[in-house]
């Protein structure tokens, strides 16, 4: 027992003099300190690139120029809105239409306002990956499209030509236009993002066909430059009837909602995200950083802003 | 079922086979030609009354939540309690807390306490595997992230068990108690998830006590379930002579019920504790720190790699936690064989020297930085990565074509025909068929409880898509039947195999699917066989180890009994072995068949369509969230019906 | 084959007073079972008829008797006869239907919870067909348990279960698990569980059916031995009728829930009450059981009466050897009172079981 007693406490010194060298924690504690009258700014993050791009972008300015402490909330964009009423969440920062929102807590629940357009313009329509556009030029016209519907055939299309859709996030027409542009198409959910934007991979890597729904801008441009197939060009108003639409979709100009909480509170955190504009370019270069680059946001945000000084300053609040 | 029970049946008991297949002539006959009628198609951006009134009623309860008293006097209290709870021990392990800029223990404090409770709770390997497992982690490069997983679990676990055991031993004592809360228990494990997150954000905010609650709902039902199960399979002889010697209730229940059932309730321990890190990846959808966050972010950008790195953690730490509770459950039964003085003593040095060297790290951890933090310059988190996408991306590109053919031919004679068959038939025709094959194979309970589910489906307006989602869980119970059957007995035959495979099963049920969904979208395109396959990966795992077990429990005397009167091997295992593995074979079927119904939301993600589409875009689309939930309530309805029908049809053939 | 006047009438009533008094007792299993002791109609029917006229079972059916202080009472029948209901209904373990049972003046069916525990506590105990051992505990541990639940002090409680352990023969065994003993050795440990409360009354369900025959017989001796030493009052079920007639003062038989016979050991031999009985004691050997008052015969005017004379109760078997050594009747004599004679015939029919 003693030899025991002995060999422990050797060991229990040695480990005492090993382990007690190296920096102390707290010993270099001179980070945090704030430079403005900020406080909390809480932004959520909607699950896409793009929107991390503008967030990521925000949050470092707000961080080193206003002195914010930040925090990303990662939430989809019904919890996120709901998060406005609650108090939890100031901003998002990438909006995609979402009329249904607006109306519910904008007009409804008065808990969220606009803050106007990011500049960045929103795209949604059909797509083919770029082999299939430059093998067969005509395809990118609709009217041509049920001439080509036997090579979109797949086993979940029954017989018809394969519409891959569903990014289950974005309202979708996509039923109603096959039915009136009397397409031999048959719509097949993929459900996820991630189902899109591996069919397009691999019909293009494979030189397969696929037609499908989706959206710019999209990391995935950077990568792919799929082509858009032209829809019966949209008109005002021809979106009125969902039964009837025969039209392609609107364009959408991204724009940005804060609680109503965060607008009132004269916080220079929302001046900023007011502010704020940039174009499709600039999110894309940022959003290229982080899905292909795979720098963290935080980097990507730091590259561009270093880059991009003036558009910044045209951002912060006027002293 | 009907399909894949019937040769089993109509060699069993030619009367109740025939009748099965009277049953499904006449259905035959009447499909074709009523075909298309009455078929209940609903498209999928239309809603029926009953989704629109859920989903006013869902915004009356959001623009109330600052002035009802529900929420004022009860959710937010809980919120508060539990928020708290989940904060302190993220503050523990894991967050910067209490003013310092790290956690108050770090991961060499962390490492040395888990090390020390395995060897004080199971033996010296456990402690080994567990202290190997958590260094891995950080050797993965994702320590923050996993003591954040970690946390939530832990709190969820905690939580559950406060008020599980307790629920479970009540629902053990008492049989009205009991069935009051089977059906709850069914409706939380098999309720989608998507469908509750967006409302438990309404009411309990954005943050870690609602992330923990979400986990909760669905790790709580197994230790109720296994304590009630444990404390009513207690030996009645043993209560009785307790009773006998004037025991009161609470004597009985603490002297001999729980320890009688001690083992049972730690494996349902065990079972709460896999649950809630299978919802890691979930609770990352509404802000919860961990892997699950990184999973779901890399999928964004298709990082298989980081999201493979991720979902490894998530299986060292399940297959961790899990042989850690499993071996403290075997040793709590082994106690009782005296060690002898020497290993005794020698065990209580090394638990008294651990406990020690434990209290020194825990203070180093706490002091110094490379103590706190896992030194980041060691990482093999980005190796991993790159050699997981770089084998991806071969199997995507070399095996596409083949696969894509295989599904091809899988859907065109398995699936189609089946989901025609169900979907375009008439629903009162075929409701009818499926309440008369209950009565047939089940029993009379049986198909009034059928009636009951079907008629509540078509109240759900979303008849058609529930009739497609049980096409395709139907096939892939089938797929993992018959990948149960030939595993299974080849395991449940060979220690070798079983030692082999088993950590291949558990990294298949515990790996989040998220991570797999991308080769499986490229390898099968989005289409309903790719959902059956993922459905197929987590659900086979439990129906192998199921089956394995029931084959090894066949008593070793009748199967020397049949190879003494000359049975070959094949003889052996069809006429002995898997007959009298059928209450292992039947539960199987059961688990098989509940775990292929928790996949089908997944499902919806790689192109299921149907209920599984119809639950994620209801937790993306505010006006298609009543459409979702009614989604989530046909999925459980299906998970009743066929569970419910699978008993029944069990109890009979026995 | 007549039996004695003086034993024919009722033996389900005892002289002394009774330590149990069971009057009309009755369990009915199913729905609304009070319906069933509360009609004349139902009442009488026999199990089936009940069944299919109210879907109830009757495991006892009206049972009365009295078991007198330091009896060991059996009651004895085939399996589904009722019998182990029967044992359950005395202390509640199984709740009546309807009817008394009466332990020392107090009728035990009035008694609320608390009364219950307190009578299960300290009155009587049971040991089990099946042992009913705590496998989690040690021997010693399972023996203390009812003094535990008492709340009796842990030192206490040891030393009063090593008592017993070493009384029923376990002394070396306190430290093992149940299951590290044989079934033997567990069921003495059951006894020991029973005896540490120091009951007035021991119920016995079936205690050595699990038991291989010679350990059977060993632990049948046990309890003859345990009977003389403590002398307590018990009830003993079994469906084994040597064992009823090695063990029973009296013998209670049972029969789809109604009692058939009840009586000592010899008068169910002696005088079966029905075909029932009668069967069933076929096969036991009349001269171990029959005392020569169940075979003697009135002496008759040409009796030579100078014979060896025997008390009644002396069992054949041991009379055998007297009465064929002697060459003329044995008298059968009672406080000088000649009560009848038994000769070479009488003795041989008896021993040839006839």
């Amino acid at each position: 027992m003693n030899k025991w007693v002995r060999a422990a406490s050797v060991m229990l010194a040695l480990t005492l003099a090993a382990g007690c060298s190296g920096a102390k924690i707290g010993d270099d504690s001179a980070s945090g300190g704030s430079a403005g009258d900020c406080g909390d700014f809480n932004i959520a993050i909607n699950p896409w690139v793009g929107y991390e791009a503008n967030a990521a972008v925000l949050a470092y300015v707000a961080e080193t120029d206003l002195g914010c402490t930040v925090t990303k909330k990662d939430l989809k964009e019904e919890v996120a809105w709901q998060g406005f009423g609650t108090g939890e969440v100031d901003a998002v920062v990438e909006n995609w239409g979402h009329d249904d929102l607006k109306k519910k807590y904008i007009d409804d629940q008065k808990t969220a306002v606009s803050a106007g357009s990011t500049g960045v313009k929103g795209q949604i329509g059909w797509y083919v990956p770029p082999w299939l556009a430059a093998k067969y030029p005509d395809i990118t016209d609709w009217n041509n499209l049920n001439k080509y519907a036997s090579m979109f055939q797949t086993s979940e299309s029954g017989g018809q030509g394969q519409l891959l859709d569903g990014d289950p996030s974005f309202v979708t027409n996509d039923e109603a236009l096959v039915k009136n542009l009397n397409l031999n198409y048959k719509v097949v959910y993929g459900g996820s993002e991630t189902a899109l934007i591996q069919a397009f991979r691999q019909a293009e890597q494979n030189k397969t066909p696929v037609i499908g729904y989706f959206y710019s801008p999209q990391w995935l441009f950077a990568e792919i430059k799929l082509v858009k197939v032209d829809l019966p060009a949209y008109t005002e108003g021809c979106d009125a009837d969902p039964e009837k639409i025969a039209c392609d979709y609107p364009d959408y100009d991204l724009d940005k909602i804060v609680s109503k909480k965060f607008a009132d509170s004269g916080s220079p955190a929302y001046e900023l995200v007011k502010n704020f504009q940039w174009t499709n370019d600039d999110q894309n270069e940022v959003a290229k950083s982080i899905a292909e680059d795979k720098l963290s946001p935080e980097a990507a945000a730091k590259k561009w802003v270093d880059a991009n000084k003036d558009k910044v300053q045209a951002w912060l609040p006027k002293a | 079922m009907a399909q894949v029970a019937l040769p089993r049946i109509a060699v069993q008991r030619p009367g109740r086979g025939v009748l099965v297949l009277a049953v499904l002539v006449v259905f035959m006959a009447l499909w074709t030609v009523l075909r298309g009628v009455h078929t209940l198609t609903l498209g999928a951006a239309q809603l029926t009354p009953l989704h629109h009134w859920i989903n006013d009623f869902n915004d009356s309860l959001g623009a109330s939540r600052d002035s009802n008293p529900i929420f004022l006097y009860f959710f937010n209290e809980i919120r508060l309690v539990v928020g708290e709870f989940t904060s302190f021990i993220q503050g523990v392990i894991a967050q910067p807390s209490f003013g310092r800029p790290v956690p108050l223990i770090g991961w060499l404090g962390v490492v040395a306490i888990v090390g020390w409770v395995s060897y004080a709770v199971a033996t010296w390997r456990a402690a080994l595997l567990a202290t190997a497992g958590f260094t891995f982690l950080g050797l993965q490069g994702l320590w923050q992230e996993s003591m954040d997983t970690l946390a939530l679990t832990l709190s969820a676990v905690i939580i559950a068990l406060l008020f599980g055991l307790p629920l479970g031993i009540w629902a053990g004592m008492s049989d009205r108690f009991y069935r009051l809360i089977t059906p709850l228990l069914d409706l939380m494990q098999i309720m989608p998830s998507f469908v509750y997150l967006a409302p438990l954000t309404l009411v309990f905010l954005i943050g870690p006590a609602s992330a923990t609650i979400a986990t909760l709902i669905y790790a709580a039902p197994p230790v109720i379930r296994f304590t009630a199960h444990g404390i009513r399979n207690a030996p009645q002889n043993t209560v009785e002579a307790s009773e006998s010697l004037g025991a009161t209730r609470g004597q009985t229940l603490f002297k001999v019920l729980l320890p009688a059932a001690k083992r049972t309730i730690v494996l349902g321990i065990n079972q709460t504790v896999m649950a809630a890190l299978a919802m890691v990846t979930i609770a990352a959808l509404i802000d919860a720190p961990g892997l699950g966050k990184t999973v779901v972010k890399a999928l964004q950008t298709l990082d298989v790699g980081t999201a493979f790195n991720a979902g490894l953690a998530i299986v060292v730490m399940a297959i961790v936690l899990d042989r850690v509770t499993t071996v403290a459950a075997a040793r709590a039964e082994r106690a009782r064989q005296e060690p002898s003085p020497a290993a005794k003593l020698a065990r209580r040095i090394v638990l008294i020297a651990g406990g020690v060297g434990a209290v020194v790290a825990v203070y180093l951890s706490f002091t110094y930085v490379w103590a706190a933090e896992f030194p980041p310059d060691v990482s093999v988190g980005p190796t991993i990565a790159q050699a997981t996408t770089t084998a991806t991306e071969w199997v995507q590109t070399n095996l596409s074509t083949l696969t894509n053919g295989v599904k091809d031919v899988a859907t065109l004679i398995l699936i189609d025909p089946l989901q025609t068959l169900l979907t375009e038939s008439p629903w009162w025709l075929l409701a009818a068929t499926i309440v008369a094959v209950s009565a047939i194979i089940g029993s009379t309970r049986a198909a009034v409880i059928s009636a009951v589910c079907l008629l509540l489906l078509w109240g759900t307006g979303l008849w058609a898509d529930a009739m497609a989602t049980l096409a395709s869980t139907l096939v892939a119970t089938a797929i993992v039947l018959a990948l149960g059957v030939v595993l299974g007995v080849w395991m449940g035959r060979n220690r070798l195999v079983d030692r082999i495979l088993r950590p291949v099963l558990d990294a298949g049920q515990t790996m989040p699917p998220f991570v797999y969904l991308v080769p499986f979208l490229a390898l099968f395109s989005a289409s309903r066989f790719t959902a059956i396959v993922a459905a197929v990966v987590y659900a086979a795992p439990v129906t192998i180890k199921v089956v394995a077990d029931g084959i090894r429990g066949v008593s070793a005397t009748t199967v020397e009994a049949a190879t003494a009167s000359g049975s070959n091997t094949w003889q052996l295992i069809t006429k002995v072995q898997l007959p009298m593995a059928r209450h292992a074979l039947t539960l199987a079927t059961n688990q098989g068949l509940i775990y292929v119904l928790c996949m089908v939301v997944v499902g919806g993600l790689v192109g299921a369509g149907a209920l599984g589409y119809d639950v994620v875009a209801g937790f993306s689309q505010a006006q298609l969230y009543g459409k979702g939930l009614a989604a989530g309530v046909a999925i459980v309805l299906l998970g009743v019906m066929l569970d419910r029908l699978t008993q029944a049809a069990a109890r009979r053939s026995q | 084959m007549a039996a004695p006047t003086e034993l024919t009438e009722p033996t389900t009533t005892v002289q002394t007073d009774p330590v149990i008094a069971v009057r009309g007792l009755w369990k009915v299993f199913g729905a609304r079972p009070e319906r069933v002791p509360a009609s004349p109609e139902l009442s009488t029917l026999s199990r089936r008829e009940l069944m299919d006229a109210t879907g109830c079972v009757a495991a006892v059916c009206g049972i009365d008797f009295e078991v007198a202080p330091g009896e060991v009472f059996v009651v004895m029948g085939l399996s589904g006869s009722g019998k182990s209901t029967l044992v359950r209904c005395l202390t509640r373990l199984v709740e009546p239907t309807a009817g008394e049972v009466v332990f020392e003046g107090e009728d035990i069916l009035a008694a609320d919870r608390k009364r219950l525990l307190a009578l299960r506590r300290a009155k009587f105990s049971m040991v089990f067909q099946h042992f009913g051992l705590l496998p989690h505990r040690r021997v010693i541990e399972n023996v203390a348990y009812g003094l535990e639940v008492r709340g009796t002090r842990k030192v206490e409680r040891l030393a009063r279960a090593q008592e017993v352990i070493d009384l029923v023969g376990l002394d070396g065994y306190e430290r093992s698990y149940p299951d590290q003993l044989s079934g033997g050795m567990q069921q003495r440990v059951g006894l020991a569980r029973a005896l540490a409360g120091d009951p007035d009354v021991l119920f016995f369900d079936e205690p050595f059916s699990a038991l291989d025959p010679l350990i059977r017989r060993d632990m049948q001796n046990e309890v003859i031995r345990l009977h003389r030493e403590v002398g307590k009052t018990m009830v003993f079920i079994t469906h084994d009728l040597s064992e009823a007639l090695k063990l029973g003062d009296r013998i209670l038989i049972m029969r789809d829930g109604k009692l058939v016979q009840c009586g000592t050991g010899e008068e169910l031999v002696g005088a079966p009450a029905d075909d029932y009985v009668a069967d069933f004691v076929h096969d036991v050997p009349r001269a171990d059981v029959l005392t020569l008052k169940w075979i003697m015969r009135p002496a008759l005017p040409d009796d030579v009466l100078d014979g060896p004379e025997l008390p009644p109760d002396v069992v054949v078997r041991e009379a055998v050897r007297a009465v064929l050594a002697a060459d003329r009747p044995v008298k059968v004599v009672r406080d000088g009172e000649l009560l009848g004679v038994v000769g070479h015939e009488e003795i041989l029919a008896a021993v040839a079981g006839d």
